[in-house]
């Protein structure tokens, strides 16, 4: 038996629920620590960036499941809800935090910033389109839409990806190394879909000739 | 040849090893008495009179302003230029000042200090990131150095450079910015009493992290148009080209003053959050010139600031 599979035969016995409480932990050491005044002279943009890169890192472990049981065999696909619906709960928490600790619920305020600020735009946008995905990210939803339309409706988590990436590249001032990262590799993540997909047509085409 | 001011010091008063190593003694104004104590952390205060160009605002507290604040070159995060700018060799320092002047050469920092007066200037200080600070800045008025080298009758700007020392500026390594990064100021705001160059803050030695040996303060613009660590100023007839409005002319305009009706691509300059008041903290608005306007608005009669922001 290869490293993978004894991997992946341990990874049965692992059960996914402990994610959906583990996950949400470091929000609330965040907020002790913003709290406790630990988190140094700004504490708002702390909590703030460090809730919104969470969120992206997630967004980034979702898009890697795929790809890893394709090209290394490891199969995580049972993590992939939990890891997707935490990755919604960083981004909500995040924005939350934008709102109502940050700005303040100055809705005047916050409107103009959507309006006028490309990167919020381009966060915001991200955010809603991670909502229908985290609403149906549910065993009746899957069947209500059937699996074809559930599939395709969860594409959508690639223009989330690259919005997240977009908004934190466009957030920072001049072209930082870090951001640039992220985006290289969802832009990277996402390249290797299209072709698994170019691959997967190619071999159902040849079947069919065949 | 190296020129230096016009003062009754002797050439061999001005550069020994002495100076470089006692410069903390120099700063305290303590004199020849100086020479003969020892050197450590008390020594380090700087004797400045209060100035009425301070605010009434209460300080920001020693350690929000030396542990959050930007410094490219020790990195982008807030709190790397605290972590890593221990690096930076202060003394020995010389600022080329050359270009459009009577005297231009190399001068050594220890030089300069002799001959100004030094202030305490508490002063406003507002980031383009939208956050704020008040900063009890120990220096002396830029004017001062100008009018000593003399600025001839075509110079129209100031440009600065900061030190390029990538052994010890690590990010320099990277090419996040075009080093060394650059600045620069009309003559009239150069020349303007608030316009300050600092030594020192919180009556104490400047921290590597805020600029050390010596930097600028500009308190109406937003604080990247106060370089630090300075070496080199030149006087020239034409707009200099400075670091950010070389990567973003949109977005960070020669001026920037500040000016909460030019809002910023990421940031809406309308608000802003003062540093140091926890997680509750009320963002409180923005004033024109950052509250200077009395003091500067004059320079800038007649000019659009939006077009000119």
């Amino acid at each position: 038996m290869t490293i993978t599979q004894r991997i992946n035969t341990g990874l049965k016995r692992v059960p996914a629920w402990p994610l959906y409480i583990v996950g949400p932990l470091p929000v609330i050491w965040l907020y002790y620590l913003g709290l406790t005044n630990q988190l140094g002279a700004d504490p708002v943009k702390a909590i703030e960036q460090q809730l919104g890169l969470i969120g992206l890192q997630l967004i980034v472990a979702g898009l890697m499941i795929t790809p890893l049981r394709r090209f290394a065999g490891l199969n995580l696909i049972k993590f992939r809800r939990a890891i997707g619906l935490l990755a919604f709960f960083y981004v909500t928490v995040h924005l939350l935090t934008w709102l109502v600790v940050d700005t303040q619920l100055d809705w005047a305020y916050i409107w103009m910033d959507i309006v006028k600020r490309p990167y919020i735009t381009i966060g915001m946008t991200g955010f809603l389109l991670l909502l229908p995905l985290a609403v149906t990210s549910n065993n009746i939803s899957i069947r209500r839409l059937g699996p074809a339309t559930w599939n395709k409706l969860h594409r959508l988590t690639y223009a989330a990806a690259l919005a997240g990436a977009v908004h934190y590249v466009w957030l920072v001032k001049g072209w930082q190394t870090e951001p640039l990262v992220y985006l290289a590799g969802i832009v990277t993540l996402l390249l290797v879909r299209i072709r698994i997909r170019s691959k997967r047509i190619v071999a159902s085409t040849l079947k069919r000739a065949g | 040849m190296v020129y230096r001011f016009k003062t009754d010091l002797k050439y061999s008063d001005i550069t020994p090893h002495e100076t470089f190593v006692n410069r903390r003694q120099l700063i305290a104004g303590a004199g020849a008495a100086a020479f003969g104590s020892i050197a450590g952390p008390a020594l380090a205060k700087i004797d400045a009179a209060k100035s009425g160009y301070s605010t009434e605002m209460e300080p920001s507290s020693f350690e929000d302003i030396t542990t959050y604040n930007n410094f490219y070159e020790f990195g982008t995060g807030k709190s790397d230029p605290s972590s890593y700018a221990d690096a930076l060799t202060v003394d020995p320092w010389a600022i080329k000042i050359d270009g459009l002047v009577d005297r231009p050469g190399k001068y050594d920092l220890g030089a300069i200090l002799k001959v100004v007066n030094m202030e305490e200037r508490i002063y406003r200080h507002r980031c383009v990131e939208t956050w704020s600070m008040v900063i009890p800045w120990i220096g002396f008025e830029l004017k001062t150095v100008l009018d000593r080298v003399g600025v001839q009758s075509g110079a129209k700007y100031v440009a600065f450079e900061t030190l390029h020392r990538p052994s010890e500026m690590t990010a320099q390594k990277r090419q996040l910015l075009d080093w060394p990064y650059r600045e620069g100021l009309r003559l009239d705001e150069a020349m303007h009493p608030l316009t300050i160059l600092a030594t020192g803050l919180y009556g104490e030695e400047m921290p590597k992290q805020n600029g050390a040996p010596i930097r600028l303060v500009v308190p109406w613009k937003y604080g990247y148009k106060s370089i630090k660590s300075i070496v080199r100023i030149t006087l020239t007839d034409k707009q200099p080209k400075t670091t950010w409005n070389e990567i973003g002319p949109d977005e960070y305009g020669f001026y920037s003053n500040v000016n909460p009706e030019v809002s910023h691509p990421r940031w809406s300059q309308a608000t802003e959050r003062p540093v140091g008041g926890g997680l509750f903290a009320r963002r409180k608005p923005t004033l024109k010139f950052n509250g200077y306007e009395e003091e500067v608005a004059s320079l800038y009669a007649g000019m659009d600031l939006v077009e000119n922001h």
